[in-house]
């Protein structure tokens, strides 16, 4: 790893004062589980990193009394609150759900909801120091016609195929989220919907955030109790792994039909996504096995998998399928 | 390997620089590759924000109890501070890159991979290692259950394994089985001693962690 200076700003002002114009050169510090280990794959060399831990009020989650509930939860709340907050689990239960799947306990006591949501990509050529790929400046994607069974399967037009990182992105996506950004010329706001952006080299982040900027908070209004929502994933192992693919649906559930359906896919195209075909197959409908499994159907519509990941086709049409059932309390055949 | 431990700064071109330099794409990386020396920066405090480094700083770390001090670079993750400069070695280096678990340690009650934490972020919090899990002569419980149901084979993954547990029964003595290997869903044992844990948490389980 690199030396650097170490920063410890206490307020998100000074913090995003002592951010450069260039990425680079400086990187904010939340719970450094990504952070660190790129640094130590000198994937990440900044001079100067940031500690965000004695930054005052990232840590909260405000919520409002009654309907529409309000959620705000701050950049530093860690995966780990997120997992057991019993007011998301009742109101917002696709983020709980998500949060609660990500790694171990030891990362979720580390890994902070902005860090989740700006995290940096795992493909392994990425991660590699040794593999100067688009990403690093080189001139070519090693994944195209490499070793591409974790890339993603949504890949018109893509010059990178990475799988979005970041599994708390699809809930917040399908839960209307907006998240509120600081920089040095004040704050904005962005929905999380157009938040992500898909890398083509190594000016880009796999956000839209300027290098100067800081995520503070990420806010989500629950409209009545009617309001269900899920996230289903796929993995190899039972635990601390990360998701093939993963579906999180949102709906209210009126007179038995699903209405204002939103349902966003993830780790299977270079940013998470919205899939409007698949929530226009189950709107106005009954949630059953039939139609939830036409909606999964519906989700893989477009899809353009690479030579190892034609697999991961059949998962996502699963997910979509499984998270439907969830949020509409429905029997999960699949838990024996 | 261990570039953050005492060995200092990577010394001349880099074989990833070299491979870089001698890329079509060595202009746009440029400012990339290009990292000037960080001393070059003057560390400057001001009243919103506390600059430390890049030289090696004061830290101090209250381990097990005891408060420990030592010089450090920024980089110098936790597992580093506590294994090559304060001599607290239970806690081990397997994978280094937060993967693993062999690194556990309580930070303020709370399992978290010291390998992946720098160590500045650690001072002023209460850390625990598997150093703690014996008082006077007489083993904890739980690494008690690990002997009596001979859950190790070559050891490395252990002391991981016991804190992990330790924080899981910590924070619920009346945890589950099922629960208890929940809490241990971040370590990973390379011998497959499994099968033996399983007794040992059933055995902690019966006796309520105790
Ligand atoms: C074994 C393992 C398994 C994992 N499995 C999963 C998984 O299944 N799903 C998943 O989503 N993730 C997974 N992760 C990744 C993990 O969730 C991320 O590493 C973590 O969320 C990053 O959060 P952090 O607080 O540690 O961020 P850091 O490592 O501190 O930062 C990550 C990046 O975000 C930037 N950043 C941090 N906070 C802000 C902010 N407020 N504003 C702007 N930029 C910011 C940093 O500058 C840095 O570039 C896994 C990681 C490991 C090690
Ligand atoms: S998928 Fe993206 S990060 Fe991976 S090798 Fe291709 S360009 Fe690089
Ligand atoms: S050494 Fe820290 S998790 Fe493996
Ligand atoms: S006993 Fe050898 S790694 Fe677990």
């Amino acid at each position: 790893m690199d030396n650097f200076v170490y920063y410890r700003p206490k307020t998100a002002e000074a913090a995003v004062g002592l951010l450069d114009a260039k990425w680079g050169t400086a990187e904010l510090l939340a719970g450094g589980t990504d952070l660190v280990s790129l640094q130590k794959q000198y994937i990440a060399r900044p001079k100067k990193v940031i500690s965000l831990s004695q930054v005052q009020g990232l840590d909260q989650i405000e919520q409002s009394r009654g309907w529409p509930m309000t959620f705000k939860i701050g950049a530093g709340v860690k995966l780990a609150t997120l997992a057991a907050s019993s007011a998301l689990r009742g109101s917002a239960a696709a983020l709980a759900q998500a949060a609660e799947e990500i790694a171990g306990p030891q990362i979720r006591n580390m890994a902070t909801l902005g860090g989740s949501l700006c995290q940096r990509n795992r493909c392994w050529y990425f991660r590699d120091e040794q593999s100067p790929c688009l990403l690093k400046g080189g001139d070519k994607c090693f994944a195209l016609d490499g070793e591409n069974r974790y890339h993603a399967i949504f890949t018109q037009g893509r010059k990178c195929v990475i799988a979005s990182p970041s599994t708390v992105a699809t809930p917040l996506m399908v839960l209307g989220a907006i998240a509120q950004v600081l920089s040095p010329k004040g704050k904005r706001e962005i929905p999380l919907a157009e938040f992500f952006k898909a890398p083509t080299g190594p000016e880009d982040r796999e956000h839209v955030l300027a290098p100067d900027e800081m995520l503070l908070s990420v806010s989500f209004s629950i409209a009545s109790d009617k309001v269900k929502s899920a996230s289903y994933e796929v993995r190899q192992k039972l635990s601390s792994d990360w998701p093939l693919v993963q579906a999180s649906v949102a709906f209210e559930l009126d007179g038995g039909t699903a209405k204002n359906v939103r349902i966003a896919l993830g780790h299977v195209a270079p940013v998470p996504m919205l899939s409007a075909e698949a929530a226009k197959a189950i709107e106005g409908k009954p949630i059953n096995e039939e139609t939830a499994a036409a909606a999964g159907e519906a989700a893989t519509s477009g899809a353009k998998p690479l030579s190892q990941n034609g697999y991961k086709v059949r998962l996502l049409a699963v997910a979509v399928k499984r998270a439907l059932l969830t949020a509409a309390g429905a029997k999960k055949y699949w838990e024996v | 390997m261990d570039h953050s431990s005492k060995r200092g700064d990577r010394p001349g071109v880099s074989r990833r620089d070299f491979l870089r330099g001698t890329g079509a794409a060595a202009t746009a990386v440029a400012s990339l590759v290009k990292v000037p020396g960080v001393e070059a920066q003057e560390a400057k405090s001001g009243a919103d924000v506390v600059a430390i480094g890049p030289g090696p700083v004061k830290l101090s770390l209250e381990v097990n109890g005891t408060t420990m001090t030592t010089n450090v670079e920024p980089r110098v993750t936790l597992l580093d501070a506590l294994r090559n400069y304060l001599d607290v070695t239970g806690c081990k280096k397997v994978c280094d890159r937060g993967t693993c678990g062999a690194c556990t340690v309580m930070v303020d009650g709370k399992p978290i991979y010291s390998c992946t934490m720098l160590a500045l972020e650690a001072e002023g919090k209460k850390i625990r290692t598997a150093e703690s899990l014996i008082d006077g002569g007489k083993l904890d419980p739980v690494p008690a259950a690990f002997v009596a149901c001979d859950a190790q084979q070559c050891g490395f993954c252990t002391p991981g394994f016991v804190v992990a547990m330790r924080a899981v029964l910590d924070a619920n003595p009346k945890a589950t089985p099922a629960e208890v290997e929940k809490g241990l869903a971040g370590n990973i044992c390379r011998c497959g001693t499994y099968e033996q844990m399983r007794h040992a948490i059933e055995d902690l389980c019966k006796a309520g962690g105790k």
